[in-house]
């Protein structure tokens, strides 16, 4: 077992976008669990609802026409979707720091590294003097393993480079030194050098720190080599979650396992690649029934019209699958024999 | 398979000009491709690969005069096309196709599917009305989707689907060598695999040439038989796809390999972390333009550039590590002579 502390608790999170052509349940009754120190992945194709599950946590989804209309986000004694604004505002300056895909697209351009990493020391640490915000600021970019740290303050962010960029976004989030830190999609957008670097420094800054790490990502392989524990999500749900070496070595939901060996891998080469019939489905337009039924190779009539829930295969492995639902497989089993 | 070149190009150079000021100055040059040289055998598929701005692109579009070479030769199928007039170019294009990243800003929004896919026909004389229709109809079934898709507008359509609609697109006029461009790139891995799958049955069923152009060394691997590997506009090692990952002699080429996740948490593999980051192209360091960041880096490596040569038989690698090795595998031939 492990006994590490639960930092943040995800209970039964429902976030829907209203919109012209109607709801979008992007995050559908969630339910997960961050452990101090862990580093826990969300993988899944895109739409499938990691960003919007990011969104929720921090309290920063677009409404409208977004709405988190349901659950609860626990972190300490507080539950996150009672907090008003200026009360969010507080625990993301202190105590829940994001990172996003595109650094750029949170740094502003038109001021100074120096001049926002000082501001982001100074909400967190109130009545210091400028000067003494600056040096914390200087180290928390050394500490990202940003050379001549004191000169880039003085730049702006366009004279950086990606990879620069986003070690200047994980210091911006560290100098508050958080509880939780949500990574999504931060390596994406980098080149695959740069990415070794920055996954390299998110390894070390957790177990250094301490820092839970909410690893978000498409990357399998990104995946594999960061993250302890995972959680694969498919169109609004999670279907699976498992230890980082179960999910690898005995994939259970028939998603999980083709995605894996769709991968191409380095190492050696297939002859043809698995791939899963058909497209991701949109959220909210498969009503009735398990959302993979239609790209299934397993799926039987029970499939197409019940939603499976989350089974629990062994203490630390989950699968939102009727294959694994004991008694029902059973049922299945028996009408196979049945019919035979 | 033949091995017969149906490509050759030789010394292709792309130099973008820097402008400053009101007067449009030139004050520099982005050395966005320099001096590049290879072959593609016809049936086969060469990978090039690369980080982001090492001149992928822009090689590949100079392949098919979309942009004008500085300087250099490309030679198909035996014509040198860059001594080729607009209008001869234009005919040759019928042989050689493209496949870009973004299936979407590649298709116009305006036009159905069936207008999109005649449109090469139509450009190059072609078929008659009917035949196209027709045509139209037996590419959207060879690409998996249904000759009733013709009526329907791309936004219709998924990212995977619109890449297949892409890819007949660039089918319609039977051509011999398709360059793609990052392909798959913007897909989600499910559908990333059925695309390559489709792409190398196609290659099969109409005896096709890639060019595949990616970042992602998994992807290339997969597809490709032979494998160059780009860095600042240069091609620095270039070898059998089973080689080149087995055996990466550059040491760019290594630290790439190392650098790339694999999707298996059981696999200890030993990562060569590259230090800071790729220069800028308009200015890049003298002599190996890898220098800033190679751990082998030598005394001579600052001052003479590398010349890609031959190191085993198929794997060519520009580096100095190996010239060396050369010039005393010649010393000890000579000295035992
Ligand atoms: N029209 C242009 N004018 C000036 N510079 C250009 C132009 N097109 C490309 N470049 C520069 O040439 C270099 C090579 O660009 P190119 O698009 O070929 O790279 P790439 O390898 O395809 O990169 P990516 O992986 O990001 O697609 C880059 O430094 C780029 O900024
Ligand atoms: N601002 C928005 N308005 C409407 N729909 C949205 C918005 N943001 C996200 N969605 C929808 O929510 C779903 C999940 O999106 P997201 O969490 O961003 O996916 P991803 O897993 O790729 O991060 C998608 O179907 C997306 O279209
Ligand atoms: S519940 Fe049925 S359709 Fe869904 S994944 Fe399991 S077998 Fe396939
Ligand atoms: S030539 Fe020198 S700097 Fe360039 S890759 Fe070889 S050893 Fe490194
Ligand atoms: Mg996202
Ligand atoms: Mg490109």
């Amino acid at each position: 077992m492990d006994e590490r502390k639960t930092v943040l608790q995800v209970k039964d999170l429902q976030t829907t976008f209203f919109t012209d052509s109607g709801e979008i349940p992007a995050v559908d009754h969630i339910d997960f669990h961050l452990r101090e120190g862990e580093i826990l992945g969300i993988v899944g194709e895109s739409g499938c609802g990691k960003s919007v599950t990011s969104l929720s946590i921090m309290g920063l989804v677009p409404k409208p026409p977004g709405k988190v209309v349901g659950g609860n986000i626990l972190f300490g004694d507080k539950d996150l979707l009672t907090l008003n604004e200026k009360q969010m505002r507080r625990i993301r300056g202190n105590d829940i720091a994001m990172i996003f895909q595109e650094p750029m697209t949170s740094l502003n351009p038109l001021f100074s590294i120096g001049n926002q990493m000082t501001e982001a020391v100074r909400i967190h640490e109130k009545g210091w003097s400028k000067k003494k915000a600056e040096g914390k600021a200087i180290e928390m970019l050394k500490l990202v393993g940003l050379p001549r740290a004191e000169e880039m303050m003085r730049d702006y962010p366009h004279q950086l480079s990606g990879g620069m960029r986003q070690r200047v976004m994980i210091a911006m989030a560290l100098v508050c030194d958080p509880k939780v830190l949500i990574a999504d999609e931060p390596t994406t957008a980098l080149d695959v050098t740069i990415q070794a670097q920055i996954l390299k420094l998110m390894r070390e800054l957790n177990t250094r720190l301490n820092t839970a790490v909410l690893l978000i990502t498409h990357d399998l392989g990104v995946v594999a080599e960061t993250c302890e524990r995972v959680i694969v999500m498919y169109a609004g749900q999670i279907i699976e979650e498992a230890p980082v070496k179960m999910i690898f070595d005995d994939p259970q939901h028939p998603y999980t396992k083709g995605l894996i060996q769709s991968v191409p891998d380095m190492r050696f080469k297939k002859d043809r690649l698995y791939s899963i019939p058909g497209s991701v489905p949109k959220p909210g337009s498969i009503q009735h029934g398990c959302r993979f039924a239609a790209r299934c190779e397993f799926a039987f009539d029970r499939c197409l019209t019940e939603n499976p829930e989350l089974y629990e295969t062994s203490d630390v492995h989950q699968t939102r699958c009727f294959l694994y639902d004991r008694e029902g497989v059973e049922q299945h089993d028996n009408k196979a024999l049945i019919e035979s | 398979m033949t091995t017969k070149p149906l490509l050759k190009v030789e010394g292709l150079k792309k130099y973008f000009p820097i402008k400053k000021g009101i007067l449009g100055r030139t004050v520099g040059h982005v050395k966005a491709v320099d001096d590049v040289s290879f072959y593609v055998n016809e049936g086969e598929t060469l990978g090039i690969v690369g980080e982001s701005g090492c001149g992928k692109s822009t090689t590949g579009r100079m392949l098919m005069r979309l942009l004008e070479p500085t300087e250099g030769k490309v030679e198909f199928d035996g014509k040198d096309l860059t001594s080729l007039s607009t209008e001869e170019m234009r005919k040759t294009r019928r042989d050689i196709q493209m496949v870009f990243q973004d299936p979407y800003a590649s298709l116009n929004p305006r036009h159905t599917i069936e207008k999109i896919l005649e449109e090469p026909l139509i450009v190059h004389g072609m078929d008659n009305a009917k035949e196209r229709k027709k045509k139209v109809h037996e590419f959207l079934e060879i690409v998996g989707l249904s000759a009733y898709h013709a009526k329907r507008y791309p936004h219709q359509f998924s990212g995977g689907q619109r890449q297949r609609i892409g890819i007949a697109r660039a089918l319609m006029t039977n051509p011999k060598l398709i360059i793609a461009d990052e392909p798959v790139s913007a897909l989600d891995v499910s559908i990333q695999s059925q695309v390559l799958n489709l792409m190398q049955d196609l290659q099969k069923e109409f005896n096709l040439t890639y060019i595949f152009i990616a970042h992602d060394l998994g992807v290339v691997r997969h597809i490709s038989d032979r494998v160059g590997v780009m860095y600042l506009g240069k091609i620095v090692e270039m070898a059998d796809s089973e080689q080149l990952y087995a055996k990466p002699l550059h040491p760019y080429t290594q630290a790439l390999l190392s650098a790339v996740p694999v999707p298996d948490p059981d696999f200890k593999k030993e990562q060569i972390l590259l230090e800071g980051d790729i220069p800028n192209p308009a200015n890049p360091p003298s002599g190996c333009t890898f220098h800033t960041r190679c751990p082998y880096k030598m005394e001579i490596c600052t001052k003479v550039t590398p010349r890609l040569i031959e190191h085993d038989s198929g794997h060519s690698v520009a580096c100095h590590l190996y010239s060396e090795q050369v010039d005393n595998d010649i010393k000890q031939l000579e000295g035992s002579i």
